[in-house]
This record gives C-alpha cells, structure tokens and sequence, in this order.
C-alpha cells in the first residue's frame, strides 16, 4: 500500500491487514500509556478543506498515540481562502517535510491529484473527497461490523471477514463517499450490501455496482437484515429538490421508532444500527433508534482512532523504499 | 565444502541439526529449573514468551514449571508481549503487522518477569521487549530466557537463562522449528550463509 485513497482498489488482504493491526491498536487504547513510539520523528498534516469534526480529531488523535508530530490545517483562515491553489498548497507541506497528508477536500479526486503528482513526495491518506470515496470510515464500519459478526459465531475478531452478513445502507447515497467505500469494502469482505433510497438519491450507473438496490426499506427489513446504516440526509449538498418534504423522507426511508420495533417483530435481534455522524435526529434516524442498545454509533468513533492508527501504521512506519508485506521472510536470528 | 558446494546448487540451503527435539526437551527443562532457582520459588512469576517462537517456549516453560511446582498457575502466569512498535529498525524494514500482546489479569507491577525468546543475536528485540514492558507495568526484576545464544551482541544485554550457546557466524542463520508454529519436528538448525 503507497497511499489510502479509496477502498475500491483495496485488496483483501491489505483489507484484513489493516482490521487486525486494528485490533492490536485497539488494545493499546484500553492500556494506562495510550500512546506508541513507532511513529516517532513523523510529522501528519491534516489537511482539511470541508468541515469536519469526527474524522479530524479522529486522525489527529490516532497519530499523536503514534508519536507523531501533528500539523493541523484548515482552509479556514488559512491562504487558501487569499486563492491559493492545492498545488501550492503541497508544495508548501513537502517543503516543510510532511511523511503523511491526511487530506479531505469537496473536489472528488483530489487525494489521488496529490498522490499521482510530483508536488509532494509524502503518504496520501484520503480523509473523504467530494461525492467520491471515504476509506477509512468504510474501513472503521467494517471494523464495527466485524466485531458483531465474530462475536455472534463466538470466535475472535482478527483474521475473520465478513462472508454471509446481510448490510443494508439507507439513504442519500447519491451524496454519500461514505455508503460508495463501503460498497467496494463490505463486497471485497464478503457481505451482501444492499442500498436502500429514494431513485432521485441514487447515482446514474449505480446497477453496475456489486450492490442490490431498493426503494422501499420495509420490505428490505423484512427480507432480514445484519447491519442497518443509516446515512446522513445532506443539507449542505441538497441543491435541488430530491425529495417532496423532510417529513415525507423520514416516514419512507428514515429509520423510526416503528422500524426499530419491526426488527423486534421480524425477530432480527442482533440487527445493529449505524450511523457515520453527524445525525439528523429525526430525519433519517429517530432518537430512540440512535440511543438504543442496537445503535453502534459511539463504538464506530471509538473504533476510528484503531482503524486510523493502523491505517498511519501501515503507510509510515515501514522503509520508504521497502516493499510491502515481507512478513513472513523476517525470521528471527536474523539481526533486526 | 564440496558437499555444501553441490548442496546450495540444487537449491537446498546447508542445514546442520544443532539440537534435537530432545535437547530443546531437556534444555527447556533445565532453564524452568533454573527460574525457580534463581526467583527461589515460584512467588509473583510471570513469563512472557516474544513472538513468534518465544510464545510457545514459554508456555512449555510454564508447563515445566507447574509440574515441579503444583501451585504455580500456569494458564495465569503466562504472557505474550509483542515487541513491533518498539523496534528501532521500524523504519528500515519493510512494514510489519503487530502480533498481540496478552497479558495475566493480575498485570505486571511488582512481579519478576521472565521475558522469554527463541534466538539472542544482536540484542535489540530484548531492547525493545524492555521499553514495552514500561508502558505496561512496573516490574520488580526482569529476567530474560533465551533457547539459544548465538553471540554477536549489538547491545549490553545479557541472558541470565541460556538453553545453549551456539558459536556462530554472522553470515549463518540460526532457524529454531517449533511443533507449535511450523509444521514438522522440533529442532535447532544451523543454515550455512550465502
């Protein structure tokens, strides 16, 4: 792996191999030190040009128990808002000496722009772009995900995908880089996805996706489901009218109080419900639904910092012109 | 040296058997001997085994020592602790995935930990497996265990339990096989360098 930029081109094993070191970085949070040298002596920009509050404490919060140094950039009161380009930008970072760029931007490809460039010779980890992808938020679901599934067939987490789960995804997937990552993420691990939205929220060209597709969430409750995301409605992004009323979304694809009782009804028990964050309480979740025993929606950030953490883990500690996955060939008696 | 000649030819590195399944045995044995000794008793030991081999190694250490001590846990007193993070070469070496570290319930502080490993060579694992241990605990006494010393020390470390020391050459590598991690015999070999 040279850089994280989008799940789609995620291979299985790097999958799983980030979703193990997770569970390693996950134990070291439980621990009194919560923090790790491997990082030491590299510095992680956070380079973020749309809002965020979950993905950028997340990142910073995953590096700084790394040891890594921190710089953090918003375009907010930064140059870019006197017109500087993201060109200039880069090459600002990589004159400063960044290893990594966390970078979240509301042009889509603008991570992959960076990676593909001479501007900046450093680690590009995309924290979400435009409508296009948002790899380490698929990778903390999965994450999530993959917890609940091992322990309902009681095994340990690490080394397990997720073959046989059934997850729906509810929503403004036209908008979402959420609901797309997860889409090649949860296929690539094995679990049947399912989207569920109104057609003027669904992208042209989706029936190509390795997905299901549905307009109507009851009957996909009905059918049985493991996982329930829910995805956030997009204000900011609503600039047409895709749907008739707020009040006409939530009653036909918001999960409410009665939805969360048909999942009692269709006997689904261990039927988890998700959320990315932030939630439109009462547009497309309903508060008991986000408080409830099934809501998973506090352990998905908690698991943020594990996944990011491996995620840092893996594009920076190793040599720079080393190859990736030699593990097995360390053996030992050999000096390290 | 004709022999090894035509050996490395077909493919075949040189391989010279230095301990038998049964001189890891009695070794192993030995060094548990040793450990109570050296702790006179079994009071507050923890043994911690490095991955990959030094895991099952202290799990037979633990066994040994149970059947010579009744009272001594051995499911409770054992540890695995991983020392990836903490290497110094990290940046070096192609990136590697973390093993687990586990730890007895009772924790650390205040025991005598055995850190226990397959090879000692330059020195650094232990280095690291040391500063690991301080983010997880205060330890009375760290003690380490080792089945082989090949010399060639980077460091100063020493092993204050040595199942045998194995002159080498630096440019030989020293495979330990264990039943638990590699398919087949348990054995020590020698592989001539290139």
């Amino acid at each position: 792996m040279k850089h994280l930029l989008s799940t789609q081109d995620l291979s299985r094993r790097d999958a799983l191999d980030i979703l193990d070191t997770a569970e390693e970085m996950a134990r070291v949070g439980q621990r009194e030190v919560k923090k790790l040298p491997a990082l030491r002596g590299r510095t992680v920009v956070n380079l973020f040009f749309e809002d965020s509050t979950r993905t950028r404490i997340s990142f910073e919060a995953a590096a700084k128990r790394l040891s890594a140094d921190v710089i953090n950039f918003s375009a907010k009161g930064s140059s870019v808002s006197k017109g500087e380009s993201l060109k200039d930008t880069a090459q600002t970072l990589a004159a400063i000496g960044a290893d990594a760029v966390v970078i979240r931007h509301w042009a889509s490809g603008a991570p992959q722009r960076l990676a593909n460039t001479d501007w900046i010779d450093a680690k590009i980890l995309n924290a979400g772009d435009g409508t296009h992808e948002h790899p380490t938020q698929a990778l903390l679901d999965a994450f999530t995900m993959r917890r609940h599934w091992a322990k309902l067939a009681g095994t340990d987490s690490a080394g397990t995908d997720l073959s046989g789960m059934r997850v729906a995804i509810a929503g403004d997937v036209l908008h979402s880089r959420v609901a797309r990552s997860n889409v090649w993420l949860l296929r690539t691990l094995g679990a049947s996805v399912t989207l569920v939205a109104p057609p003027t929220l669904l992208p042209v060209g989706v029936e190509s996706w390795p997905c299901e597709v549905s307009y109507d969430l009851d009957a996909t409750l009905e059918q049985g489901v493991d996982s329930m995301m829910m995805l956030r409605v997009q204000k900011e992004r609503m600039h047409d009218s895709f749907f008739p009323s707020a009040r006409e979304y939530s009653r036909r694809w918001g999960f409410d109080d009665a939805r969360l009782e048909a999942l009692d009804r269709h006997g689904l028990k261990d039927t988890i419900i998700m959320h990315p964050g932030p939630m439109n309480r009462g547009l497309e979740i309903s508060s008991a639904a986000a408080d409830s025993h099934r809501s998973t929606v506090l352990d998905q950030v908690s698991n943020g910092v594990s996944v990011r953490m491996a995620a840092l883990y893996l594009l920076l500690a190793g040599g720079r012109d080393a190859e990736d996955h030699s593990n097995d060939a360390v053996t030992e008696g050999i000096p390290a | 040296m004709n022999d090894a000649t035509s050996a490395s030819s077909a493919g075949q590195p040189v391989q010279r058997v230095v301990l038998s399944s049964d001189d890891i045995d009695r070794a192993l044995t030995r060094i548990a001997f040793e450990i109570i000794e050296a702790n006179k008793g079994i009071q507050d030991l923890v043994l911690l085994g490095i991955p990959r081999r030094g895991y099952p190694l202290a799990q037979r250490l633990a066994q040994k020592i149970a059947a010579a001590h009744p009272g001594f846990d051995a499911r409770e007193s054992l540890g695995q602790l991983d020392v990836t993070m903490f290497r110094d070469d990290l940046a070096h070496q192609p990136t590697r995935s973390p093993l687990p570290t586990q730890l007895p319930k009772s924790g650390l502080d205040g025991k005598v930990v055995v850190l226990v490993d397959d090879v000692l060579y330059s020195g650094r694992t232990i280095r690291a497996a040391l500063d690991a241990l301080v983010d997880l605990g205060r330890p009375r006494i760290v003690r380490l265990a080792v089945l082989v010393d090949r010399g060639h020390r980077e460091l100063p470390i020493r092993a204050d339990h040595v199942g045998k020391n194995l002159p080498t050459a630096s440019s030989e590598k020293v495979r330990v096989h264990l039943s638990e991690v590699d398919s087949g015999d348990n054995e020590v070999v020698i592989e001539a360098g290139a």
